[in-house]
């Protein structure tokens, strides 16, 4: 095991990726001669190329459109977002045509493509650019929904998503690009679909995924140091859901919090609170309960800006309420 | 334009270059997050074309907006306490540096998604021409937001429905570190107006009193038939934003345009003004400086907004 950056192992797993399969094509805004805006395709228009590695004009709508032209045509695009709030500007060609050309056609054609954006917020870039919308993708059948919280599934995962035929939104989140853990130096994929626990306890579970999954397992700690074992379960992809994992634990735990970045309305939580009632009832012994962003357009200010972002001091009040 | 309306702009482009020097040095020291994009290098542009504009002319722009703010009228005070989210600021803490606006100057805003003011453009200039106002809107963009579909839709709708739109392209060459022909089909900008049988020119944006005439030229045109399409032809002297590592340019390029610094060409043709001596720019220079750095005391003293204004700005509530 080597101890790797979130952004390295991004950047390993589409290296990887273009290594195996020539026809893996990265396009998206400053990818190739910038070096990725966030550095993550750095030296890879070097190595691969200008033909493989495309620096587009400022257009989302087509950005995402050719993606999904060059997948119908055989291609293996990813396409890079610079960040996630643009997909809004890509919204028909994500949920009008990846999602829905292969079920619309009988299954005559296929959309390999990946698009990449990054989202999140916490850094003072004001409410337009600093949104977790990813529930939002998450609400369309056809898509797959990946996010996830450790270095070693981001290029497990990454990996599996660019092998997918189906499309594939990976969400990344800006502020964990720099976060540090362990990844295999051998090859690997992690699969899409599947939730995992991130860490074992008997006295509650908590369900996260990306950021919050670092927030939650934050509160582990915390809480563990008061004698409160909290199990947390990483949710990874948001679509297909894989409820396995969370309704297991809830069942041994009899309290769940769910955590997530995005605004609590309509959210992760919600759904997950729903399949949690649904399925297991008569296992809560206190309502389910959630963690969310405030719901507001988050403000330029740096201190309110937090203030309106879960943390884990919000997680741990809140087990301390299911408790 | 009279020599008193020349000092004017000479003051205002000095003060819009030393409120960016600031910026920048505040953005350095933590005070200021967020993206911060600099201005420096474009002054005349947003100078000379907001010179030639009525008060009941509208102004739009994207998230480079300090300057456009300054020219709107907007105190340095205002801008200053926006950049250090302060409850003083004009968008009250809310906006930052991306989200500049006044509505009171009718400056509607610095806008963040490129491309995405100028439908908004196009809607103000319906409503005014609806109403049988006689404003116009005045919208300015990058080169590179000419790429992206809302520049085409908006574009034809207000040649469609002959809206009195000026539309400045600010053609500083590089969009990020995308230089103009490697995203664009055509690298004359203004030409992209042609598809719409909408009039253009092109203007050197360096030249703030050959910009200030295209634009009123430009806005006569506007009042009387509809859109027109001014291209300015610039350049930004710094990064596209703080933290740039501009590896898409070479530095020999910034030192050639930096000797076409605009307020170096604009302070030599003053210098050669009678009755403008060097001890008159001097003073207009130490007073913007001066105006700078109270800004800079005003936003530091002024309080962060709380998190009921905060509330109280989710919705408009009921209409009074
Ligand atoms: C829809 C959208 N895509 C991408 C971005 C990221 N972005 C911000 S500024 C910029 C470059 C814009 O260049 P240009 O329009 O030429 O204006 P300039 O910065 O040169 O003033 C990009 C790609 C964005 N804000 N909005």
């Amino acid at each position: 095991m080597a101890i790797k950056t979130m952004r390295e192992a991004i950047s390993e797993a589409l290296w990887e990726e273009m290594e195996r399969d020539e026809r893996v094509v990265i396009l998206g805004e400053e990818v190739g001669l910038w070096g990725g805006t966030y550095a993550v395709t750095k030296g890879f228009y070097d190595h691969f190329g200008p033909e493989r590695v495309r620096d587009t004009p400022i257009a989302e709508g087509v950005i995402v459109g050719a993606a999904n032209g060059a997948a119908m045509a055989g291609l293996r695009p990813v396409a890079e977002l610079m960040t996630i709030n643009f997909a809004f500007l890509a919204m028909d060609q994500i949920v009008n045509h990846s999602a829905k050309l292969h079920a619309m056609f009988g299954g005559q054609m296929t959309l390999p493509v990946v698009i990449r954006a990054v989202g999140g917020g916490g850094r003072q870039l004001g409410s337009t650019h600093s949104q977790t919308p990813d529930v939002v993708f998450a609400h369309f059948p056809g898509l797959k929904v990946v996010s996830p919280g450790t270095p070693h599934d981001a290029k497990g995962l990454l990996k599996s998503a660019v092998r997918s035929i189906d499309p594939v939104m990976f969400i990344e989140n800006a502020t964990l690009y720099q976060m540090r853990g362990e990844v295999p130096e051998d090859e690997y994929l992690e699969p899409i679909g599947v939730s995992k626990v991130q860490r074992a306890g008997s006295d509650v579970t908590l369900i996260s995924y990306a950021k919050m999954l670092q927030i939650s397992l934050q509160a582990g700690e915390r809480l563990a140091a008061e004698g409160i074992e909290a199990e947390v379960v990483d949710l990874r992809t948001l679509r297909p859901l894989d409820m396995e994992p969370a309704l297991a634990s809830f069942k041994r735990t009899n309290r769940a919090v769910i955590v997530e970045e995005g605004w609590c309305a309509y959210g992760v939580g919600a759904e997950v609170a729903a399949r949690l009632y649904e399925e297991a009832f008569d296992y809560a012994d206190a309502p389910i309960r959630r963690v969310a962003q405030r719901e507001v357009p988050l403000p330029y200010n740096r201190d309110l800006e937090q203030q309106m972002l879960p943390g884990v001091e919000d997680v741990v009040e809140m087990v301390r309420e299911v408790l | 334009m009279d020599q008193k309306e020349k000092l004017r702009l000479y003051h205002e482009m000095v003060l819009i270059r030393r409120l960016e020097e600031r910026s920048a040095d505040l953005y350095r020291e933590g005070k200021i997050g967020g993206f911060l994009h600099l201005y420096i290098g474009q002054e005349a542009v947003g100078c000379g074309v907001i010179s030639a504009r009525r008060p009941q002319d509208r102004v739009i722009t994207a998230y480079r907006d300090h300057g456009i703010a300054i020219s709107c009228g907007m105190q340095p005070e205002a801008v200053m306490a926006e950049l250090l989210g302060k409850d003083t600021g004009c968008s009250r803490g809310m906006g930052g540096s991306m989200h500049m606006a006044d509505v009171d100057l009718n400056f509607w805003g610095g806008h963040a998604i490129v491309g995405a003011h100028l439908p908004l453009a196009t809607g103000m200039a319906w409503a005014d021409k609806h109403r049988g106002s006689d404003a116009a809107t005045i919208c300015f963009f990058g080169e590179g937001a000419t790429n992206i579909g809302y520049f085409h839709e908006a574009l034809n709708l207000s040649m469609v429905w002959k809206l009195p739109v000026l539309w400045v392209c600010e053609n500083n060459e590089y969009a990020m570190g995308t230089a103009v022909e490697r995203a664009s089909a055509v690298d004359e900008i203004r030409r992209k107006a042609d598809g719409y049988g909408m009039p253009n020119a092109s203007v050197d944006g360096m030249q703030i009193l050959e910009v200030h005439r295209a634009a009123k030229q430009a806005l006569d045109h506007v009042r009387k038939h509809g859109p027109f399409l001014l291209e300015a032809i610039t350049y930004r002297f710094m990064g596209h934003s703080m933290g740039d590592p501009e590896r898409y340019r070479e530095s020999d390029e910034i030192r050639k345009w930096r000797e076409n610094d605009p307020i170096g060409i604009f302070r030599k043709h003053l210098q050669g003004i009678k009755g403008v001596g060097e001890k008159t720019l001097e003073r207009e220079e130490t007073r913007a400086e001066e105006q700078v750095e109270a800004a800079i005391r005003f936003a530091e003293e002024s309080p962060d907004p709380t998190l009921d204004n905060l509330m109280s700005l989710i919705y408009a509530g009921e209409e009074s």
